[in-house]
């Protein structure tokens, strides 16, 4: 069977020149870029909530919006960041515009089917974010939507929010079974699996995660809408429904989107760090087997985060254990990074400063992460600040930090032009220091009594609320010489040549930016996509 | 057809991996300079981990336990915390490219005994983790079953005072907490937007505030009439979901007089924020004197 003739799709047909990136474009290349920038749009908006959210925190009164307008804010604000920003940009733009290079292909297996999971985003986006409008009412009841609280709250607003969430989750499945298809069928003759850059790896994983655990979401959320419209009865405690089922269902799907969301970051760093270190990526089978083992543990934890909700002893049990286990193939991960690390020749240019950050970050989430999965830790914490700012080690600190690296990384793929270095030192410094600053107290607070989607606080807990808003003002600042360094660079950047970091990995092994369908001729056998350090003399030969 | 690759991987002969392999040539001083650096890493954490206060003032007898917990959790992490930050720090450093140098680092692919190394060591630690807490939540009470009844002789009257049915989810009340000998004092919650309503069966006292005495155990049936709330005091270390539907129930022994918060810590509206209470911990003496005082059937007794 063959899966897809490119020569068919990407002929004169498609339009040409910037208007490819508002089609229906099959190109996969503009296809990622689409997610990209589509989805940092997204994380501009998700940003303004998030400093609105801030900004009413700075005083212990509610008195920057009204009650239930905050509530609003911190649904959308999460929704936006998980479902239009973390999720499209680290699956499916870098896996759009990066997988079919590693597997030596020329698109990905369903081009049209790519095409339509991204065009989901941006109504499904439009759609979720103009409920605030047009519904009257936007979802009030946390990213989370617990019944009976999303059955009670106004039921427009919560309907467009599970519409908009299921379009998403559908756009999320499409694309990981493009990818589970991608990687173990279009692979270039000869390329073996255990010869793929490892962000195919992660990609695999997270695929079979997606694919897995997002209809069993929107299973839930169509129940969920059920109850709304029709009034039955699955999770209202007053016709017999049982709201804890609720809770099952929404985090069978929604702790595995945590590795959605930090797997494939898993994979861009192992990417990174041996190209601007030039050694091998260290442990690269270990890394394998430890990316599988996340993914099976992954779909094994999901009530950790309802040990507070009536579960019983041995439930609590199990999934401390289960959950405790997760930091093995995930240590073995981290370990093999500093490997990597260890004896290089380390550039600390922005796309590694970003790198080496995450791994900071995330060391610091994973440990908290292992203290909350102990279940008389976490009985005093759940719900608190402490695990607002554990997630947000997790998602920002882990993942965003890594798209930021990657941008740095691929951008003289995408445009031929190198970011501005002392641009993106300073968007690195500016994120990390305001990063920490917003949420490294957070912990204290939650310790101490701070429960989370709180818009009034105990006045003793004012100073760090406002440490923590500063950090989030220097957050917002950060992404100024982004802005800049992005657009001034498209313009006037400094030509990268086809390859700037002296890369072995495939995408870097063709012209910046490539050209349709990838390879003018035969697609390159890359066997060994970490080689470093075996031709001394190999840097200068592909400088010449 | 000419291409604009100038390297082939697939042109290039077999290349001879250096997989390097543990040797017993490892210098004296690397060893000790591992071990100095451990030492001082392991006392570090310690340290911190005893000396760093981040919690607030303990006054449940499960409270110490948490905190025991808390310390031999927060001396790990900050253990692995530091030797990974100062690892990757040092690395950066030392192993920075200098301007000019294209060469590339050492072509070293694994080395097994070490990778074996790094998994046994967060394997252990989170082994060790996860039993001591399962220890200290057996210690709590956490592991009772709740609908066990021979467990829960000593509440037969908390029993009698309920809506029989089966309790969903909680903190049991045969935990270490278990006054030994004492009765317990059972307590009914219910939560509602935005308020929590104390109900005292036997003394048929109503009240907004929760009020306790030091030392003798308090059992909490709650249930909530509209939306999940959740029943947490930070000062006792407990929290626990109240759902509508479902009893849920938590036990604890105050151990220190005096008035700390109760806050819903589980989204339930606009006012969730505001849904907050005091526990009001009294000496057995002044306890009792609030309960005369509130009583309505204070004039027969």
């Amino acid at each position: 069977m063959t899966l897809a003739n490119p020569s068919d799709f990407n002929g004169s047909l498609q339009p040409q020149g910037w208007l490819r990136y508002f089609s229906f474009s099959l190109d996969h290349k503009v296809i990622g870029l689409q997610y990209l920038v589509c989805g940092f749009l997204f994380y501009l908006v998700g940003g303004a909530l998030a400093g609105a959210i801030r900004t009413e925190l700075v005083t212990p009164l509610s008195d920057f919006m009204p009650r239930d307008t905050y509530n609003e804010v911190l649904t959308l604000h999460g929704t936006v960041m998980i479902f239009l920003w973390i999720v499209p940009v680290v699956n499916g733009a870098f896996g759009n515009y990066l997988i079919p290079f590693y597997v030596g292909a020329r698109d990905m297996a369903f081009p049209r089917l790519n095409a339509v999971a991204f065009w989901l985003i941006p109504p499904a986006g439009i759609l979720l974010i103009s409920s605030y409008f047009i519904a009257g009412a936007a979802a009030q009841s946390g990213w989370t939507a617990y019944p009976p609280l999303s059955l009670t709250t106004p039921a427009a607003g919560q309907v467009v929010w599970i519409l908009s969430v299921l379009l998403l989750g559908g756009s999320s499945i499409f694309g990981g079974i493009n990818f589970i298809a991608t990687i173990l069928k279009l692979r270039r003759p000869g390329l073996k699996l255990m010869q793929l850059p490892m962000y195919c790896w992660a990609m695999l994983g997270t695929s079979i995660l997606v694919v897995l655990s997002t209809p069993v979401l929107a299973g839930t959320l169509i129940l969920l809408s059920f109850d709304i419209i029709a009034h039955t009865g699955f999770f209202n405690p007053a016709l017999g429904g049982n709201v804890v089922v609720y809770q099952h269902l929404f985090w069978f799907y929604s702790h595995p989107a945590v590795y959605i969301m930090v797997l494939p970051a898993f994979g861009l760093v192992s990417e990174i760090l041996p190209v601007h270190a030039r050694k091998p990526l260290f442990g690269y089978t270990t890394m394998v087997y430890s990316i599988m083992a996340i993914v099976f543990l992954g779909l094994i934890v999901w009530a950790h985060h309802m040990f507070t909700s009536g579960t019983p002893p041995w439930m609590r049990l199990f999934f401390t254990i289960a959950t405790s286990f997760i930091a093995v193939p995930t240590g073995i991960k981290f370990f093999n990074w500093l490997a990597t690390l260890w004896g290089g020749k380390i550039a600390l240019n922005s796309a590694m400063l970003f790198s080496c950050a995450f791994i900071v970050n995330f060391v610091f989430g994973g440990i908290t992460g292992v203290a909350l999965a102990q279940v008389p830790f976490d009985i005093h914490v759940h719900d608190t600040y402490f695990v607002v700012g554990h997630f947000h080690y997790i998602v920002y600190g882990g993942t965003v930090f890594v798209i930021f690296g990657s941008l740095y990384h691929w951008y003289p793929k995408f445009t031929g032009r190198l970011l501005n270095e002392d641009l993106g030192r300073l968007h690195f410094l500016l994120t990390f220091i305001g990063f920490n600053l917003c949420f490294a107290p957070q912990h204290w607070l939650g310790l101490n009594g701070m429960p989370r989607r709180v818009a009034e606080y105990d006045p003793t807990f004012t100073t760090l609320n406002q440490v923590s808003s500063v950090g989030a003002l220097l957050m917002a600042i950060s992404t100024i010489p982004l802005l800049v360094n992005v657009v001034v660079t498209a313009l006037h950047g400094k030509p990268a040549g086809d390859n700037p970091w002296n890369a072995l990995t495939p995408e870097w092994l063709t012209s910046s930016p490539p050209p349709v369908e990838n390879w003018i001729g035969e697609a390159p056998l890359v066997t060994e996509p970490y080689g470093y350090g075996q031709h001394q003399d190999r840097g200068r030969e592909v400088q010449a | 057809m000419p291409t604009k690759t100038t390297f082939d991987t697939h042109q290039r002969a077999a290349p001879h991996r250096l997989n390097q392999r543990a040797t017993c040539t490892v210098p004296i001083r690397t060893v000790l300079a591992v071990l100095a650096a451990t030492t001082a890493l392991v006392l570090t954490g310690l340290w911190v981990g005893n000396n760093v206060n981040m919690l607030p003032l303990d006054a449940s007898s499960n409270a110490p336990t948490y905190d025991a917990l808390f310390k031999v959790l927060f001396s790990i992490g900050t253990m692995l915390f530091l030797g990974i930050v100062i690892l990757l720090v040092y690395s950066m450093l030392r192993f920075r490219r200098r301007a000019g140098d294209l060469s590339d680092g050492l072509a070293i692919e694994g080395n097994l005994p070490l990778e074996i190394v790094w998994t046994a060591i967060p394997a252990i630690v989170v082994l060790f983790v996860g039993i001591y807490s399962y220890d200290i939540y057996e210690r709590m009470g956490g592991m009772v079953a709740l609908n066990d009844h021979s467990a829960m002789d000593h509440s037969a009257m908390a029993q009698s005072a309920m809506a029989p049915g089966r309790v969903w989810g909680g903190i049991g009340a045969a935990g270490m907490d278990a006054a030994p000998g004492g009765p317990v004092l059972p307590v009914e919650v219910t939560a509602m937007q935005f308020a929590f309503i104390f109900h005292y069966p036997d003394a048929e006292i109503t009240s907004g505030e929760l009020h306790v005495p030091t030392g003798q155990q308090v059992e909490l049936h709650m249930e909530a009439r509209d939306v999940i709330h959740a029943f947490w005091v930070p000062q006792f270390r407990l929290k626990q979901d109240v759902i509508p539907g479902q009893p849920t129930v938590l036990s604890f022994t105050a151990t220190k007089a005096g008035t700390y918060p109760i806050v819903c810590a589980e989204l339930c509206g606009p006012y969730h924020g505001g849904m907050r209470s005091n526990v009001v911990v009294h000496e057995p003496e002044a306890y009792d004197a609030w309960l005369q005082q509130n009583s309505p059937n204070r004039t027969t007794t």
